[in-house]
């Protein structure tokens, strides 16, 4: 099962080796890892997506939560939040294929940011069913090269697991 | 005042209470050392890095106190490397500071440039690599706070050249305020009413006490709760002396070297309280049928240990000592019944023992140190054969009376530890019983021994092997003594070389002698005891197998 994790870190150097270093000595998976600075200058959002079981995610937190580094950590899949993933996808697209691809864009929202004698690049942002749907859309006209940034997350209305709420659940 | 980066950080460990540095001097550590050469710190200069920072665990084991060792850039700061993970494995409170290329050249793969921060982040609690002089004191403030609370650890500091050379107005810092580090944590009030009803209706309860209980000093709170429920306490090799192994309730080390009643009490046990341990393999066996019959309450300071290596029905998260005090208050004395018969049985009937035959055994030899000593000794020990008899045949009595590599299993970490220990304990009598192939990993500390005449007494078991390794080719290899064999030096002759006295024995009867001529004279002493070859630790739990099954 797939796991989001949101990892609240100092802004401090070397914290990403520090976690992904964890990681792969304990033999745990990342699937997706998008790092990000925070509302605070401080504080950087890890939003990792983890696969394992619940054995395995009681130990990815528990052992994240020992580097000094790490101020916060909270597993949000069972929460309701806000997913999204930003992808940019380069087609090849000749001048009579252009409709049809300018069409799919239409139908995912996704816009074209750049226009080549040959290609066409597309940005799409949503969650991961949209994003693959959309790639595989594109997928027969040929694609060249396609970027994801791994998945983003908040919590849905008031909840928050921001800096200011920093209350580590007892065992 | 205007002061530098050195001075600063020299300033910053005193203040910390530090005494003692182990350390190298070396092209980047220049300004440090220079520093150092009018401060109040007293330097013991070993003849190796490793050495350094072994020296620096010993300390630490012996006093209870953080250690500190001191290197160079490079090749002196990945000497330390073993040190480090070392003091890492077994959770001991180690500062260690390394001088770096200046910042101009780092990263440019510049003359003994190392990443050592990089290089031990694995094996380090946190690591520090300064880059602003203002933040020496700090950074110092926060690596022995880290080092010493929650679960002890080692904690690095790297330097570059330019910031310990470097001068500033020199500032205090303020409190350590560290947002992600909450060492002090207690258990609900629900899970110590759960531990404290399983330990009441326990009627077959044994205590398995590990090296958390020495970090946390509950040794007197450990002793309250085993006589006040009467529970037999085995400890791990990391435990030995949390608990008076003279104690009827004591059930000596558990595990694959561990004595048959500790092994037996696990198997058969109904509730498993276990206390400041980490369920490592050399203690469970096969994990599957590991206390099979046992609730298990399972206390540690560190969370991410619960639930990591066996399901666990109570776990309470916190330092043992209070923990402890906060369970007692809930519980009622109990009267001794079937159990404790039962235990009693057991030690009667499977005493550690070994076969006399008139040749010199090592398991004598030990047992020597033990009377001579009166089992008031600091025990250090290298790791194999001989640091397995060590806790069969002494019995510790003392915490922090042991001290030895649990988790690394490092050889060459007993002489400089016992290096360590001497000096933290200048009264006490500290021996190094080490084999004739784990002395020779870090010999070279000899020098330091006798260069600042700390007199302690190496007792080598030398049976011309790496008996350990040995042992498995002949249970589990056929016999077949692939690379085991030593060809050694003559040790009398080194030991005198290093200006430590040398003594040969291979005779029973000269054991007693040769301890006491070693007791005897205020400087190091070398004994190089030649025993029986092929003696075997036993018993033995075969690796993969239940506690149950053992061999011999």
């Amino acid at each position: 099962m797939y796991h989001t994790l949101t990892v609240l870190v100092a802004n401090s150097p070397g914290v990403l080796y520090r976690v992904v270093g964890l990681f792969s000595r304990r033999g745990f998976n990342i699937d997706s890892l998008a790092v990000g600075q925070t509302e605070n200058e401080n504080v950087s959002r890890m939003t990792i997506v983890v696969e394992g079981d619940a054995l395995i995610l009681e130990q990815v937190t528990k052992q994240l939560r020992k580097l000094i580094d790490v101020i916060k950590v909270s597993n949000i899949t069972a929460e309701e939040f806000v997913a999204r993933e930003l992808v940019l996808a380069k087609v090849t697209a000749n001048p009579a294929q252009r409709g049809e691809i300018m069409q799919i864009a239409d139908i995912f929202r996704a816009r074209i940011v750049d226009l080549g004698r040959r290609t066409l690049t597309l940005e799409c942002t949503g969650d991961e069913a949209k994003i693959k749907a959309f790639e595989e859309s594109l997928r027969p006209y040929g694609i060249k090269e396609l970027v994801r940034t791994g998945k983003i997350a908040l919590l849905r209305g008031s909840k928050y697991a921001g800096v200011n709420n920093i209350k580590e659940e007892a065992l | 005042m205007r002061k530098s980066g050195g001075e600063i950080l020299i300033d910053s460990i005193l203040k910390e209470g530090v005494d003692t540095i182990f350390g190298y001097p070396g092209g980047a550590v220049l300004p440090i050392y220079d520093a150092l050469y009018e401060s109040n710190i007293r330097h013991i200069l070993t003849r190796h890095e490793q050495g350094a920072a072994h020296a620096a665990d010993g300390y630490a084991r012996a006093s209870g106190r953080p250690g500190v060792c001191l290197a160079t850039s490079g090749p002196g700061a990945t000497n330390l490397v073993t040190g480090i993970a070392n003091a890492y494995m077994d959770s001991v409170p180690l500062v260690a500071f390394t001088g770096q290329v200046a910042t101009s050249v780092l990263g440019k793969d510049s003359f003994q440039e190392a990443d050592i921060t990089g290089i031990t982040m694995p094996i380090t609690k946190h690591s520090y690599l300064v880059k602003d002089i203002r933040d020496i004191a700090r950074v110092v403030k926060e690596a022995f706070y880290i080092a010493t609370t929650g679960r002890p650890g080692p904690v690095l500091v790297d330097i570059p050249k330019d910031i310990s050379g470097a001068r500033v107005d020199y500032e205090n810092p303020g409190p350590v305020s560290l947002r992600g580090y909450r060492p002090e944590q207690l258990p609900s009030s629900r899970r110590l009413k759960e531990a404290a009803d399983l330990m009441a209706a326990a009627k077959r309860p044994v205590i398995y006490a590990g090296g958390g209980v020495v970090s946390s000093g509950a040794y007197r709170e450990l002793l309250h709760l085993a006589e006040l429920i009467l529970a037999p306490v085995t400890t791990t090799l990391m435990g030995l002396g949390c608990f008076p192994g003279d104690h009827p309730l004591s059930l000596g080390m558990l595990g694959m070297h561990g004595s048959r009643y500790a092994n037996y009490a696990i198997c058969e046990c109904d509730l498993l309280i276990a206390l400041g341990v980490r369920f490592d393999d050399r203690v469970t066996g096969k994990i599957a049928e590991f206390a099979p019959r046992a609730k298990i309450i399972h206390l540690d300071i560190d969370a991410a240990e619960i639930g990591k290596n066996v399901r666990v029905d109570v776990p309470l998260v916190g330092d043992v000592k209070e923990v402890i005090n906060l369970l007692v208050s809930n519980l009622k004395a109990k009267l001794p019944g079937a159990w404790q018969e039962q235990i009693y049985l057991w030690k009667k009937e499977f005493p550690v023992y070994y076969e006399e035959n008139g040749h010199l055994k090592p398991q004598q030899v030990i047992q020597e140190i033990y009377n001579i000593t009166k089992g008031k000794a600091i025990i250090t020990t290298e790791v194999g054969q001989h640091q397995m008899w060590t806790t069969q045949y002494y019995n510790f009595t003392r915490p922090r009376s042991f001290i030895s590599s649990g988790g690394l299993g490092t050889m060459g970490f007993g002489l400089p530890a016992a290096i360590g220990a001497q000096v933290a304990c200048p009264e006490a009598v500290v021996f190094n019983i080490a084999g004739d192939g784990s002395i020779q990993m870090n010999i070279q500390e000899l020098a330091t021994a006798d260069n600042y005449n700390i007199p302690v007494k190496i007792a080598i078991i030398n049976n011309g092997y790496l008996g350990m390794v040995r042992q498995w080719q002949e249970f589990f290899y056929n016999r077949r003594y692939s690379f085991t064999e030593l060809v050694n030096p003559d040790f009398v002759k080194l030991a005198e070389a290093y200006g430590a006295v040398g003594i040969r024995v291979t005779r029973p009867k000269e054991v007693t002698v040769a301890l006491k001529k070693a007791m005897a004279v205020e400087k190091p002493v070398v004994i190089d005891f030649v025993v029986e070859r092929e003696e075997n630790v036993l018993p033995m739990v075969p690796p993969g197998e239940a506690l149950g099954k053992m061999l011999g």
